[in-house]
C-alpha cells in the first residue's frame, strides 16, 4: 500500500552487466565460429535441421537479450513478434511469390514498426506491469491470426505451408545443409550488429536507462524513444527469426506461435545469462533440448524436471551460462599461472 | 432491453469467477509486489486435494477446511523454501521462479490426477437463482462468498494487531522492522493467505469450469485483468474489477460485430493494455508517486 517509491535508491529490474563482459574475446567467438562451420559436414540431416532451429532461437533470445539486458525492460511476448515475421514471411512466399531471401529484411522490417508501436504504451509501464501487458500481447495473438478477416492471406486455423528454398547456383549440398549455412550467415550478421549496436551511442543509451532511468534523463538520454527503440530493435530482430523459422519448419499456423514460446524464449534468456549476447545461444539449446531430455528421464513429469531445472539453475547460477563461462574463464587462468 | 439486462446478469455471474481470482491475484501483489504467474496453479493444485478428500469420503465442508489449512500452510512452505532467498533477487529472477513453479505444479497434478475432466460438488446446488435461468444458485452463492470474503479481509486489516502489521510490513518495511515487526514472516503470511483465497476461488470455480490441470489457464487471465482494472492495490478495487471484467466480456461478445467467442480472451487483453495504459493504477488503486 505504499504510495510513494524511492527510485534512486532502490535496485534495477535487472542487475547491472558491465559492457564488456557482455561478449566473448576474439579467439573463443573464431572456435565457436569454426565449430558451427564444421559440425553440420559431418552429421545427419535431422541434426543439422535441430542446429538450425538452434540457430533461429538464439537469435530471437539475443533479441529479448537487447531488449531486456540492454534497455532493462522487460517481455513475455516475444512469440507475438516471432509469429509476425513467420506470417510476413510466410504469405510473401507463397501468395505474392517473393523469394524467401528477400522476405527476412521485409519481415525485420515490418516487426521493427510494430515493436515500435507496442512500445509507446509500454512506455508507461516498467517491471511487473510490462510483463502483464505483453503476456497479454502473446495470448491473444494466436486468436488475432486465427480471425476470419485474414483469413485470405493467413489461411485461418489450417496456416500455410512454406516451400524449402533448394541451393542456389546448383550447389551439392542437400536443401538442410544449405539452409543452416544461411540461418548461419544471417545469424553472425545479427550478432555483429547487435554487439556493435550494444557499444554505440545508443547502446550506452539503453544501458544508462536500464541502471537509473530518472538520472539518464537528467544526462539528457532521451528516455521515450530510446526505451520504443529498443522494443523496434528487439521485435525487429524476432522478426527475421521468425521468418527464418518459418522456412525452416517449412509450415506456419496460429498455434504454433502460444505463449509458451514467449515464455521459453524469457527461459532461454535467463538461463543463458541476462546480458550476455553468447549465452543466447546456450539459453536456444536449453529450450530445444532440456523438454527432451525431461521427457526422457519422466514422461509424466516432464513439466516437472524442467521447473526443477530452472530452479537449479536460479538457485545454483542466478547469472546463467556468463557465470559458468566466467568460473570457468578462471579456472584456465589459475591452469596457466601454474604450469 | 431484456436481452441487456439478462446479459449483465450473467455478466456477474461470470464476474465472480474472475472477482475471487482477482482478489488472491491483488493479495499476494500486496504482501511480495510480485504478479505470482504460477498463482492459478497453486489454486488449481489445492482443488485437487479437495476433490480426492470427498473421493475419501469427507464431507464437502470438512475437505473444505482442510484444504483451505492445506493451502495456508502450503503457500507459507513455499515462500520459506523457494522464494524467501530470492527476496533480494532482480524482478526477472522471481518472474522465472514464478514460471518454474507454475510448469512443476501444473505437471505434478497432471501425474497424480491425470488430464480428464472431472464433476466437482456444489454445495449450493444448480438450481435457477430466484427463478432467474441465468444465474444458478451456485453462481449467486459464489457472488455471497466473495462478498463475504472481501467483508472479512477488510475487517482483518482495518481492525487486527496481525493486519495492521502485514499493512505496515508491505508499505515501509524498514520501519515495520524498527517497530518490531517480523516482516519477513508477513511475507510468508501473505502467502499462505493468498493460497488459501486461490484456495476458495478454485473450489467455488470448479463446477463451473470443471475440475482438470488446465482449468485456471483463462480464469487467471481474466484474474489479472480485473486485478488491473480495479487497482492492484486494492482488494476492493479487485472485486469490482472482477464484476466489471464479467459485464463488459458479454456485453462485447453480444452487441460489437465479429466478437464471437473466439474473440473474447483478446478483448480482456486489449482491456489490460488501455487500463495500463490511460489509467496505470486502476480504478481504485492509489497511484505510485516516485520520490527522486
Amino acid at each position: 500500500m505504499s504510495a510513494v517509491e524511492d527510485v534512486v535508491t532502490e535496485a534495477p529490474a535487472v542487475e547491472a552487466v558491465p559492457k564488456r563482459a557482455m561478449t566473448l574475446g576474439t579467439g573463443t567467438s573464431l572456435i565457436m565460429l569454426g565449430l558451427l562451420l564444421l559440425i553440420p559436414l559431418f552429421v545427419k540431416n535431422f541434426i543439422i535441421f535441430q542446429m538450425t532451429m538452434l540457430l533461429i532461437y538464439g537469435v530471437a533470445v539475443l533479441a529479448l537479450n537487447i531488449l531486456t539486458g540492454g534497455s532493462g525492460q522487460f517481455s513475455l511476448g516475444q512469440s507475438a513478434f516471432y509469429a509476425v515475421g513467420a506470417y510476413t514471411s510466410a504469405i510473401l512466399m507463397e501468395q505474392f511469390n517473393v523469394n524467401y531471401a528477400l522476405t527476412l529484411p521485409i519481415a525485420g522490417v515490418i516487426c521493427f514498426g510494430f515493436g515500435f508501436l507496442f512500445g509507446q504504451p509500454a512506455l508507461r509501464l516498467s517491471g511487473v506491469y510490462l510483463a502483464l501487458a505483453t503476456f497479454a500481447l502473446a495470448t491473444a495473438m494466436p486468436q488475432l491470426l486465427k480471425l476470419g478477416f485474414f483469413e485470405k492471406w493467413t489461411g485461418g486455423v489450417q496456416g500455410l505451408v512454406v516451400t524449402k528454398p533448394d541451393a542456389p547456383f546448383g550447389l551439392p549440398i542437400s536443401q538442410d545443409m544449405w539452409l543452416y549455412y544461411f540461418t548461419l550467415a544471417i545469424t553472425i550478421a545479427i550478432y555483429v550488429f547487435s554487439v556493435n549496436l550494444l557499444r554505440s551511442r545508443s547502446g550506452r543509451a539503453f544501458m544508462a536507462i536500464r541502471d537509473n532511468e530518472i538520472a539518464a534523463s537528467a544526462m539528457g538520454v532521451d528516455v521515450a524513444l530510446y526505451k520504443t527503440l529498443a522494443f523496434g530493435v528487439s521485435a525487429g530482430i524476432t522478426g527475421v527469426a521468425g521468418g527464418l523459422g518459418a522456412i525452416a519448419v517449412q509450415f506456419v499456423a496460429p498455434d504454433s506461435y502460444t505463449i509458451t514460446l514467449a515464455i521459453s524464449l524469457f527461459l532461454g534468456m535467463v538461463v543463458g545469462g541476462v546480458g550476455w549476447l553468447p549465452g543466447s545461444i546456450v539459453g536456444s539449446a536449453f529450450i530445444i533440448f532440456v523438454p527432451n531430455i525431461a521427457e526422457g528421464i519422466s514422461k509424466g513429469l516432464s513439466g516437472a524436471v524442467f521447473g526443477v531445472l530452472l530452479f537449479l539453475v536460479i538457485f545454483l547460477v542466478p547469472h546463467g551460462a556468463r557465470q559458468v563461462a566466467i568460473v570457468g574463464q578462471q579456472l584456465i587462468g589459475r591452469f596457466k599461472k601454474n604450469s | 432491453m431484456e436481452l441487456f439486462t439478462n446479459q449483465i446478469l450473467a455478466g456477474i455471474a461470470t464476474g465472480a469467477i474472475y472477482a475471487c481470482m482477482a482478489l488472491a491475484v491483488v493479495m499476494i501483489y500486496q504482501a511480495i509486489d510480485h504478479l505470482n504467474f504460477a498463482q492459478g496453479e497453486m489454486a488449481m493444485f489445492s482443488t485437487f486435494v479437495s476433490w480426492q478428500l470427498m473421493q475419501w469420503g469427507v464431507p464437502y465442508w470438512g475437505a473444505f477446511v482442510l484444504t483451505l489449512a492445506f493451502s495456508f500452510a502450503g503457500g507459507i512452505a513455499i515462500e520459506r523454501l523457494l522464494f524467501k532467498p530470492l527476496a533480494k533477487a532482480p524482478i526477472l529472477t522471481n518472474v522465472a521462479g514464478f514460471i518454474a513453479l507454475f510448469a512443476i505444479i501444473n505437471s505434478v497434478a497432471g501425474l497424480i490426477w491425470d488430464f480428464t475432466i472431472k464433476q466437482y460438488p456444489t454445495p449450493f446446488g444448480s438450481s435457477p437463482f430466484l427463478g432467474s435461468q441465468l444465474i444458478s444458485t451456485h453462481q449467486a452463492g459464489m457472488i455471497g462468498v466473495t462478498v463475504l470474503l472481501l467483508m472479512g479481509l477488510y475487517f482483518f486489516f482495518q481492525f487486527t494487531r496481525i493486519g495492521l502489521a502485514m499493512r505496515a510490513a508491505a508499505s515501509v518495511p524498514e520501519s515495520a522492522r524498527l517497530v518490531g515487526i517480523n516482516t519477513s514472516w508477513m511475507i510468508a503470511l501473505g502467502w499462505g493467505m493468498a493460497a488459501a483465497i486461490g484456495s476458495i476461488a478454485g473450489m467455488l470455480i470448479a463446477p463451473v469450469v470443471f475440475l482438470e490441470p488446465n482449468m485456471m489457464g483463462g480464469v487467471l487471465i481474466y484474474g489479472f485483468a480485473a486485478a488491473v482494472l480495479g487497482g492492484l492495490t486494492s482488494p476492493l478495487g479487485a472485486v469490482i474489477g472482477g464484476f466489471l471484467v464479467g459485464i463488459f466480456e458479454n456485453l462485447a461478445g453480444t452487441y460489437i460485430p465479429g466478437v464471437g467467442n473466439e474473440l473474447k480472451l483478446p478483448i480482456a487483453l486489449a482491456l489490460i493494455i488501455t487500463v495500463l495504459v490511460v489509467k496505470p493504477a486502476g480504478l481504485f488503486g492509489r497511484p505510485i508517486v516516485k520520490r527522486v
